[in-house]
């Protein structure tokens, strides 16, 4: 029933583009709001193919965003693995929902990825006094519709499996 | 699993000193994904400087001209000055004050957390850069190497809240710490007492105390000063020299003599500020964290 393997470098190319995404400076005030491509793209992946990409992925992947940004190390790529491992058992049910109810999901998901972030951050004394930490998840819940999309006519296009 | 091997990562991170080191080289794994970041910007600039006309060319090469010239009168002046300031120095046998070597390095990077002031430039360990190594513009001081790998390094920049400089008022000879409050240009200074002999527009130019930082680079200027009789200190708010989001060339200095302070100190005028003199060298040469207020 699960097809072999194919077509994974499109799964590579897209963290690699989400990676640079979370990478390219920005002017001050939009870089609060800046999207978590990374945390999407692994929410999509997750869902459309969970046999591959699993937890053990998203904490590689974490680990990688750990290190382009600086942060405590670590502290990315457990708050991924939790979000794929949450996602791995949702998946049934996340892909009958309609896209509004999944992007509210991922508000959901990716708000507590931002909390677990702060809280990792605040131990290395770095985290912010504000609630405006928590923008991103919202601008992301409104990208996520466009993004699910778009990677869904690319995994379809490329049939990647 | 996974769970335990992140809390292990995050610990070692945290508590295991040589991992600063460690982390440089982990920075080769993601060089190709900053490098990749910063190609829109080079083409851009390439793109730019192929189309530029002639007639902007020639400004720009006579503005330069007559920069070259004012700067080499002013040269020919300090020349002099260095001279007769190394001889009166040998007469008091003091220490001399070496000349700093300056490597020339260009950002390719922006941390993308905005709670983070950081950095990435293309110098290295190949290069010759060294952790805590002081970088700076062409106006000021701009922040120390925190992370160093084999072909990038991060910056952590004066602002971030993690950071303190150890300064003076270039007019009066009164000391101080320096803070980032994380906010993009704004500084402050910790504990200046109500007293101190300090107005806005004063110059603030690094003290060269903690050893970390070199001595007399311009740092920042003051702009707000607010005595409050309900608090022990005053508040005094800085604007960074350097321009910290803006300067896409930057300056690696690099100190002959050994980091911590070599000879004896050189005479400076009043030392006033006595209550931060004991955390300046804590602070500056571990850059070390919770230190803002």
């Amino acid at each position: 029933m699960i097809a072999a393997p194919r077509n994974g470098w499109v799964i590579l190319l897209t963290f690699l583009l989400a990676l640079m995404l979370s990478a390219i400076p920005l002017p001050e005030y939009v870089e609060w709001g800046r999207p978590q491509w990374v945390a999407l793209t692994l929410i999509y992946w997750v869902a459309a193919l969970p046999h591959r990409i699993g937890p053990w992925h998203a904490w590689v992947l974490g680990l990688l965003l750990d290190i382009l940004q600086g942060s405590l190390l670590g502290v990315h790529a457990l708050s991924l693995a939790v979000i794929a491992y949450v996602m791995q058992l949702l998946h049934r049910r996340f892909r009958m929902y309609p896209l509004w109810q999944q992007a509210l999901l991922v508000l959901v998901l990716i708000g507590t990825y931002q909390m677990a972030l702060q809280w990792a951050q605040s131990l290395a004394a770095t985290g912010s006094n504000s609630l405006l930490f928590l923008l991103p998840s919202l601008i992301s819940t409104l990208i996520w519709p466009w993004l699910f999309v778009m990677l869904r006519s690319v995994r379809r296009g490329l049939h990647v499996s | 699993m996974i769970l335990l091997l992140s809390l292990v990562l995050m610990v070692t991170d945290l508590l295991w000193k040589p991992m600063a080191h460690y982390r440089g080289y982990l920075t080769l794994l993601v060089t190709p994904v900053q490098w990749l970041v910063d190609v829109p910007t080079r083409l851009w600039m390439g793109i730019g400087s192929e189309l530029s006309d002639r007639d902007a060319l020639q400004s720009e090469n006579a503005r330069l001209r007559s920069d070259i010239l004012l700067l080499s009168r002013k040269l020919q002046r300090i020349d002099d000055l260095t001279t007769e300031n190394a001889r009166l120095r040998l007469l008091l046998k003091g220490s001399q004050r070496l000349d700093d070597r300056v490597m020339l390095a260009e950002l390719i990077g922006v941390n993308a957390d905005p709670f983070i002031h950081q950095i990435i430039i293309n110098k290295g360990l190949r290069d010759g850069a060294y952790l805590g190594q002081p970088v700076l513009d062409e106006n000021g001081i701009m922040g120390q190497l925190v992370e160093v790998g084999p072909y990038t390094s991060r910056v952590l920049l004066i602002t971030d809240s993690q950071h303190a400089v150890p300064v003076q008022v270039d007019r009066s000879g009164f000391r101080a710490l320096l803070l980032g409050n994380g906010s993009k240009q704004e500084l402050q200074l910790d504990h200046v007492s109500d007293t101190a002999d300090i107005r806005v527009g004063d110059l603030l130019v690094s003290s060269g105390l903690g050893g970390r930082f070199p001595i007399g680079y311009p740092v920042a200027e003051v702009t707000e000063i607010t005595h409050d009789p309900g608090r022990p200190f005053a508040q005094v708010k800085a604007q960074s020299r350097a321009r910290l989001d803006k300067s896409r060339y930057l300056l690696l200095v690099s100190r002959r003599e050994p980091p911590l302070l070599a000879g004896p100190i050189p005479d400076r005028p009043a030392p006033t500020a006595v209550a931060s003199d004991l955390s300046v060298s804590a602070a500056a040469s571990s850059a070390a964290s919770g230190v803002a207020p």
